[in-house]
């Protein structure tokens, strides 16, 4: 008699809880354990529907059947050929001196090691245009820096693929960076002082044993870096102008086709969420399962 | 144990203690010159004086060991052994002192430049590198082609019994093999040094035993100096012929580990050998203590001298014994009772505070429980008096 009684106690005393106004038995049940009040449960389904209707109206209203043909127009190959390749070199820069960075943040103490950091967080929060803008001053023909290039060694970034390149990793590489130094803290470093025992200099350390023990967070970071990459604007057409071919990136395509074929910036831009689905879609161990 | 013998003790015992050591413990003496005339100059092996200032904590401990001794800094946690071993293996800097080791000088050298091993209490095995490459990373850092360290690791392996193991990653051996792959990985720089981090805290108790075992008889092959830092009693006694009791930062005692069991000189050494100890002034068979009270001891002294006895040589009673046979006899109160594996353990306080055991049979019959007033006795034979 007495064992089932608890259980039996334990469901009544949700009823009351929930309130009278619960109905039937499997309602109360599904309110007792969603529990989502209606002032927070209408805001947060307009704010799904908010993020998920622009997505949705863009495959409505797609050019289902101008597709193949708009999508193997050379314009769209060029574009994308470019936005890829940029991409991806920007990745790779990124890679090659936000590891480093990442590790000097994590690993050694110097002064002003917080205001460092805020630096190069800064790119993350800067409008991409003022990340332009602050380039042309730094590497322009006649910035701080560009007019050495130039007149040393005749080398000019601006309004060129390389320029590209580079404003893409400025934007990008506080993303990679962000994440390595995350995965480096979390990482023990005394597996370095066990490297450093059995002979390995400092370096050999980082190569052999650092680098391995934080390649997944390397690899998130990179994608995070090549999407945000993919996808930039501002600092690009700032920077590197807009000729086709040569600096004219997806994003940029797009915008520049809304003005004359709204079709062909549809169908680019669908292009474009298709790389990001399929970039969350690897990510989804990482962050999908976070929570 | 009481609270008045352990801070006069630090301070005096640590000069003393070496030169008594020398003439009373002729097993190390022995095993030191056996090594000596075997091995030639006496500047092999390990001469070291490490001093570690971090904040107010400060390390000052003197090491010497000769090739083919194992060392063990036995300490409380806290102690400052471990930071002891990374001083030795240069992962923390030297404030002051020395570190010779076969006559060079290595308080300057980084660590990847000393011919030292560590075994990390965690290992510390690569988790990206199976257990042979984590054996030739050693080898491969020292130059060797990539096929040879694997060759010398997999002879690393096998010597270890481990040969099965090579192609598993750590997270896929027990504990006790990754302790091996580690030992392994360590000896594979062929170090003149080789330094164990509480090599057997990590393991369940009952691998311990096997793990013990097999490490006394690897660290008796191995043919230079090994210091191992334990909190285990049974661990140091086990593995080392020298113990160094480290508290607070400072070597309280040293000698072989028999010596250490029979005299301690501290009451954290009294408390991990199970021995009553107290600290006090000989005249005679007399030991007045600082506390006032006295202890009949089997030997003669005169001066400064310690007093150790095992509980298990205290009688209680609950009436004062007549015609006292023994000649120890104090008045106690019972403070604390504990189960001791079969036997009782009773806290009693009083004017000498001691720890005595007895069998349950005898706890009950003289209906101990605390607040209880009772007689100790001990017999004098049954003491052990020495000198300060």
């Amino acid at each position: 008699m007495t064992p089932p009684t608890p259980p039996r106690k334990g469901g009544a005393a949700v009823g009351p809880a929930v309130g009278p106004a619960a109905g039937g038995r499997p309602r109360r049940r599904r309110a007792a354990r969603g529990g989502a009040p209606l002032p927070l449960l209408v805001p947060a389904l307009i704010g799904l529907a908010f993020l998920v209707l622009p997505l949705v109206a863009l495959l409505i209203r797609a050019p289902w059947a101008s597709m193949p043909e708009l999508l193997t127009s050379t314009e769209v190959w060029q574009a994308l050929r470019l936005s890829l390749i940029c991409a991806t070199a920007a990745t790779l820069v990124s890679m090659v001196i936000g590891v480093p960075l990442a590790w000097l943040l994590a690993r050694v103490e110097f002064p002003g090691r917080g205001l460092v950091r805020a630096l190069v967080t800064l790119p993350l929060v800067l409008p991409p245009v003022v990340g332009g803008v602050a380039l042309l001053m730094a590497l322009g023909r006649n910035g701080v820096v560009g007019q050495w290039l130039d007149t040393w060694f005749g080398i000019t970034l601006p309004f060129t693929t390389a320029g590209v390149i580079l404003a893409e990793a400025f934007v990008a590489m506080p993303f990679l960076v962000i994440s390595v130094e995350g995965t480096l803290r979390a990482a023990d470093p005394r597996y370095e002082e066990a490297a450093t025992t059995l002979g390995a200099s400092r370096f050999t350390a980082f190569r052999r044993v650092t680098l391995p023990l934080i390649a997944p967070g390397i690899a998130a970071g990179a994608v995070l870096a090549w999407a945000r990459a993919l996808g930039e604007f501002g600092a690009t057409i700032t920077f590197a102008g807009n000729f086709p071919g040569r600096t004219q990136t997806m994003p940029l395509a797009v915008y520049l086709a809304l003005q004359s074929d709204p079709e062909a910036a549809i169908a680019l831009s669908l292009v474009l969420l298709a790389v990001s689905v399929a970039v969350l879609a690897g990510l989804r161990d990482r962050w999908m399962t976070a929570s | 144990m009481t609270e008045n013998t352990a801070n006069t003790a630090n301070t005096e015992s640590s000069e003393s203690s070496e030169s008594s050591e020398s003439t009373e413990d002729a097993g190390t003496t022995e095993k030191t010159e056996a090594i000596e005339k075997t091995e030639g100059t006496a500047a092999d092996g390990l001469d070291a004086r490490l001093v570690v200032e971090r904040g107010a904590f400060r390390l000052d401990v003197a090491l010497t060991a000769a090739p083919g001794d194992v060392v063990a800094l036995l300490g409380p946690n806290g102690a400052g052994k471990t930071t002891a071993l990374r001083a030795l293996a240069g992962l923390v800097p030297l404030s002051d002192g020395h570190l010779r080791l076969d006559g060079a000088e290595l308080d300057r050298t980084p660590p990847e430049a000393r011919p030292v091993g560590v075994v990390f209490q965690d290992y510390l095995l690569f988790p990206h590198l199976t257990a042979l490459d984590n054996v030739a990373f050693g080898p491969r850092c020292q130059g060797v082609s990539k096929a040879q360290a694997r060759a010398q690791a997999a002879g690393w392996l096998e010597r270890l019994g481990l040969a099965e193991h090579a192609g598993a990653k750590p997270r896929r051996l027990s504990g006790g093999q990754a302790q091996r792959v580690a030992l392994a990985r360590a000896l594979a720089t062929r170090p003149r040094l080789l330094l164990l981090d509480e090599p057997l805290a990590a393991l369940d108790a009952r691998t311990r035993l096997d793990v013990r075992a097999q490490l006394r008889h690897h660290l008796a092959d191995f043919e230079a100096v090994a210091v191992l830092v334990t909190h285990d009693p049974l661990d140091a006694m086990v593995l080392a012929d020298h113990l160094v009791v480290v508290e607070d930062g400072r070597v309280v005692q040293e000698g072989a580990p028999s010596h250490i069991a029979r005299r301690p000189r501290t009451d954290y050494i009294a408390h991990l050998v199970g021995l009553n100890l107290y600290r006090g002034r000989a005249e005679g068979h007399t030991v007045r203590l600082d506390g006032g009270a006295a202890i009949t001891a089997d030997e003669e002294l005169t001066g400064p001298a310690f007093v150790a006895f095992p509980p298990s040589a205290v009688t209680l009673h609950r009436e004062r014994p007549t015609g006292a046979s023994a000649r120890n006899l104090w008045r106690c109160e019972v403070a604390g009772l504990e189960t001791h594996g079969d036997r009782i353990r009773a806290d009693l306080a009083g004017e000498l505070p001691l720890a005595a055991d007895l069998t349950t049979v005898a706890a009950a019959e003289l209906g101990l429980h605390p607040g209880v007033t009772v007689w100790a006795t001990v017999k004098a034979t049954q003491t052990h008096a020495y000198r300060d």
